[in-house]
């Protein structure tokens, strides 16, 4: 493949890339500007102006505010808080932890059993998208998934100014 | 010690163990492997190099390729379960085959191990040497795993460790298979052989082979497997002589040294490239539900929830940290780990993903940093702790590292290297009894690596083909492979509906079988799965992967029907409309309880078997319709589930075919997300109400016992789980429980 186009990462990201495409793409060396055009490509989607600075889940980013903020956003608009707590704190729970609840999205008994764990599915305030869902038994601390080292990454492996 | 040292048999007249400790010395000091901040070969002359290295993979490669045709067990023969690897003399993996690549670093902490416990003055290490292994306390999985271990000599010096291992199919425990779920301990789980000299001369000692012959029920395969390992080491040998012949052992010498340097720094270069620094929580877990269990003694009839707080810390300089702080306890069954297995386990799915696959070599090893705290099921403290079946808590507790890397490639904009977690390999089906040729027989069914692997970053996953410990297995043929050995005929092989997690892309599905007991005069079958708990957990929003069930019928006039020519089921399909139970009259069992002794079976009883799918990626109700109208189509759907899961509104025509009713679907999705806003709640409230009941303890008591092991043996988890809760120290209910 002779070049990860911003058109290929288009496909992709929304899951029109055909098999040979993909393979392709997969096949190839790991170019070193993918952030960068990948990057672009999500700050051409996006309906809001903020800087993107990283893309942490589906429809989530940690973006830079005017006022110097970094917050996690998600492409709808709505806005999580700074990026070093965990935004799921911010989010709407629904916690599945009764066996009708399991049932509606296993058929019995291919669902987990709810004295052993329970389903919580986290959703945007803003657009209610299911943005994560956690597998944990009763009593697990909400999990913080992903803590990037921002001021690393930028400064030491991209070596750009953040 | 006045005891007379044999002459040393390192590099320049040293002993292997200075020269151990000098590649520690200087990995410590320099942090290069044997301190090469420069590499001559490999930078200045790249075409010698790889050279170098695709003949000593190649012949490697193709020893493995030969040598599995000695082997008569269909997990070596036909699924590949074999690998062969070449050392170091300080027993770094240089370069390694295809197959079961976790031993890569088993076999190397095995060699380490000898070299530690001065192997070399007793017995010694000369040329013909035989060794062996299968204990998991030197560096293993399991006592299946069964590691040939050679040394390779130059005028005079060990030059290389060249090395094999095979999964076996029985280890003569408690309880039969090759990873017996049933011993309680190291002392009821079968064959144990420390590392110890086997063989010289090329020649393997009568009395070692009459002793593993006479401990497992499959004597003959085990021996085939043995000349299997065998033969693989002494083509290798071979290749190796002719290798240095050519370029001279002053290169070969070198070449081993830098290429895992050049590893190490491959590995690190491709985190930098694919990955961003910070950390990544990935818990998962896993249920052992033998509190009723009827068979155990005491201390393992025992409900264990097992917790696995995977965490890993990617440095700034593109190191790595890992650490299972928080896991917790060993118990009285055969899942817990060795450090070594888990070390394994993590290899082998880097090199499907981060690594570069070709050249991977101990070198990653060297870019990883790891903790397992003494006491978890990660570390036992006691020798006592059973390891037979490992992989039940490592296909568990390792599912989150795909998650873990896949935040960083989706972050990076890598999303087609993005995946969701894998389905376990279970249910597994062992067996064993008198076959239908009235032998003995002991059955270890692999066709659980037809599992399904999770979603992907812009597509499905792949439906009854992943296996993650031996990512080119196979499902073995059923003709050939598995009726042969088993006194069941199957009655239907098929896809298994909804047994990958929902989302916007959906695990792959995995397989279902149904088994038939035939012509047996005595048998127990065993199911090993999951059966509370969902082992895997989707990523962005996608849901976990099916947990296991079991489902078998006894008694049943399943020959009645033969005999009618009427039909049989081929699957058991929708669990809440059994097709076994529709159409097969007997006494019936489905439950939860996927985790079982070895039962009794008489001829005509059926056996189901269902393998866990992959876990999904993304909201539900973002997958696109025609995708789940497909589904439906193809039976990788039930049909009820469309609208459930997806919000789709799909018909059925008169000749059967489904179409999407667009304007019924868009209403339902806007149902289904007006019902998220009705039914959540802010997680701030959602904690203000679960705080006092977790404070309070209210908590199943195997939950509860979780978090008091986990508290008990950890440095920092449980200090952020009481602060989470607000829980204070010295609080009853979380107070640690006694110690074993
Ligand atoms: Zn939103």
């Amino acid at each position: 493949m002779s070049e990860i186009t911003k058109e290929i990462l288009d496909r992709m990201i929304d899951g029109r890339s055909s098999w040979e495409e993909l393979v392709a793409v997969m096949r190839a060396d790991k170019e070193p500007d993918r952030f960068a055009k990948y990057r672009e490509v999500l700050q051409e989607r996006a309906t809001w102006r903020d800087r993107i600075l990283l893309p942490i889940a589906l429809h989530l980013c940690i973006v830079q505010k005017d006022d110097g903020a970094r917050v996690v956003k998600c492409d709808c608009g709505h806005e999580f808080g700074d990026y070093r707590r965990n935004w799921k704190l911010s989010a709407r729970v629904r916690v599945r932890n009764t066996k009708a609840g399991i049932d509606e999205l296993y058929p019995h008994p291919m669902g987990c059993n709810p004295e052993w764990m329970e389903l919580r599915e986290y959703f945007c305030p803003g657009c209610y998208t299911q943005l994560d869902v956690e597998a944990v038994p009763p009593g697990y601390p909400v999990v913080f998934n992903f803590l990037p080292d921002l001021e690393a990454f930028y400064a030491e492996w991209l070596g750009e100014k953040i | 010690m006045d005891m007379k040292s044999k002459p040393p048999v390192g590099w320049n007249g040293t002993t292997l163990k200075e020269m151990l400790a000098a590649s520690e010395r200087r990995f410590a000091d320099t942090g290069h492997y044997q301190g090469l901040a420069e590499l001559p070969i490999a930078d200045r002359k790249p075409l010698l190099f790889e050279r170098l290295h695709l003949k000593l993979r190649g012949a490697l490669v193709s020893a493995r390729e030969v040598a599995r045709n000695i082997s008569a067990s269909p997990i070596v023969k036909e699924l590949g379960e074999l690998c062969f690897t070449v050392f170091t003399p300080e027993g770094d993996s240089v370069t390694l085959s295809t197959g079961i690549i976790v031993h890569v670093h088993t076999m190397s902490d095995v060699v380490k191990f000898m070299i530690r416990n001065d192997f070399e003055d007793d017995p010694g290490f000369a040329p013909g040497d035989i060794f062996c292994n299968n204990d998991v306390l030197a560096g293993n999985v399991h006592n299946c795993d069964i590691h040939t271990i050679i040394p390779f000599f130059w005028e005079g010096e060990l030059v290389s460790w060249i090395a094999g291992v095979t999964h076996v199919p029985d280890v003569g425990a408690r309880t039969p298979g090759s990873s017996p779920v049933g011993p309680m301990s190291t002392y009821d789980q079968g064959l144990t052989i420390p590392p110890q000299k086997i063989g010289e001369n090329d020649r393997v000692f009568r009395a070692f082979r009459d002793m593993y012959k006479r401990t497992s029920r499959t004597p003959l395969l085990l021996e085939l497997d043995e000349k299997t390992r065998l033969a693989g080491c002494v083509m290798i040998r071979q290749a190796i002589e002719n290798l240095i012949r050519e370029e001279g052992i002053d290169t070969y010498k070198q070449f081993m040294r830098e290429a895992i340097e050049q590893g190490r720094r491959s590995f690190i270069r491709r985190v930098k490239r694919m990955l961003v620094p910070g950390r990544y929580r990935v818990p998962s877990f896993c249920d052992v539900p033998w509190e009723n269990e009827r068979g155990h003694l005491p201390q393992a009839a025992v409900n264990t929830l097992m917790n696995a707080p995977l965490e890993f810390t990617v440095n700034s300089d593109g190191t790595m940290k890992t650490t299972l702080d928080g896991a917790s306890a060993w118990g009285f069954h055969t899942m817990n780990c060795s450090p070594s297995a888990l070390q394994g386990g993590m290899w082998v799915m880097m090199c499907q993903s981060l690594a570069d696959a070709e050249s991977i070599n101990d070198g990653a090893y060297f870019a990883m940093d790891q903790h397992f705290p003494r006491g978890s099921w990660t570390n036992p403290d006691n020798p006592e702790a059973g390891t037979a079946h490992a992989w039940h808590f490592l296909w568990s507790g390792l599912n989150g590292l795909f998650r873990f890397l896949s935040h960083g490639y989706h972050a990076r904009g890598f999303i087609e290297e993005v995946v969701a977690g894998y389905g376990t390999t279970t249910n597994i089906l062992y067996g064993s009894g008198l076959n239908m040729f009235g032998e003995p027989f002991a059955a270890t069914n692999m066709e659980m690596t037809g599992a399904g692997l999770g979603a992907r970053g812009c597509r499905d996953g792949l439906d009854c083909s992943y296996a993650m410990w031996n990512p080119e297995s196979d499902i073995g043929d059923i003709e050939t492979s598995w009726e042969l050995w088993e006194p069941m005929l199957y009655l239907g092989r098929t896809v298994k509906p909804n047994t990958g997690g929902a989302g916007k892309y959906r695990g792959g599905n995995a397989l279902e079988s149904v088994r038939l007991v035939w012509k047996s005069q005595q048998a127990v079958f065993q199911h090993v799965g999951h059966g509370m708990v969902h082992v895997n957990c989707g990523l962005f929003g996608g849901y976990p992967s099916n947990t296991g069930y079991r489902r078998s019928a006894h008694d049943t006039d399943a020959f009645e029907l033969i005999a009618k020519q009427a039909p049989l089921p081929t699957n058991d399909h929708d669990p809440e409309h059994s097709q076994v139970e529709t159409m097969i009259k007997g006494r019936h069992i489905v439950d939860d309880n996927a985790l079982t002794l070895p039962e009794p079976y008489s001829d005509g009883d059926l056996y189901v078997s269902v393998i866990q799918g992959g876990p999904g990626l993304g909201d539900p109700l973002e997958r696109e319709p025609a995708a789940v109208v497909k589904d439906l189509a193809e039976g990788h759907l039930l049909p009820r589930f469309a609208e459930r899961l997806y919000g789709v509104i799909a018909v059925q025509g008169p000749d059967g075919a489904w179409h999407v009713d667009v304007q019924a679907t868009a209403a339902r999705r806007a149902a289904l997300r007006r019902a998220r806003a009705e039914e959540s709640v802010p997680v701030a409230q959602w904690l203000a109400t679960e705080t006092p009941r977790v404070q309070n303890g209210e908590l199943p008591p195997w939950v509860r016992r979780m978090y008091q092991e986990s508290i008990r043996l950890s440095t920092d988890w449980g200090g952020e789980f009481k602060a989470f809760w607000g829980i204070a120290d010295g609080s009853a209910v979380y107070e640690p429980a006694a110690k074993k």
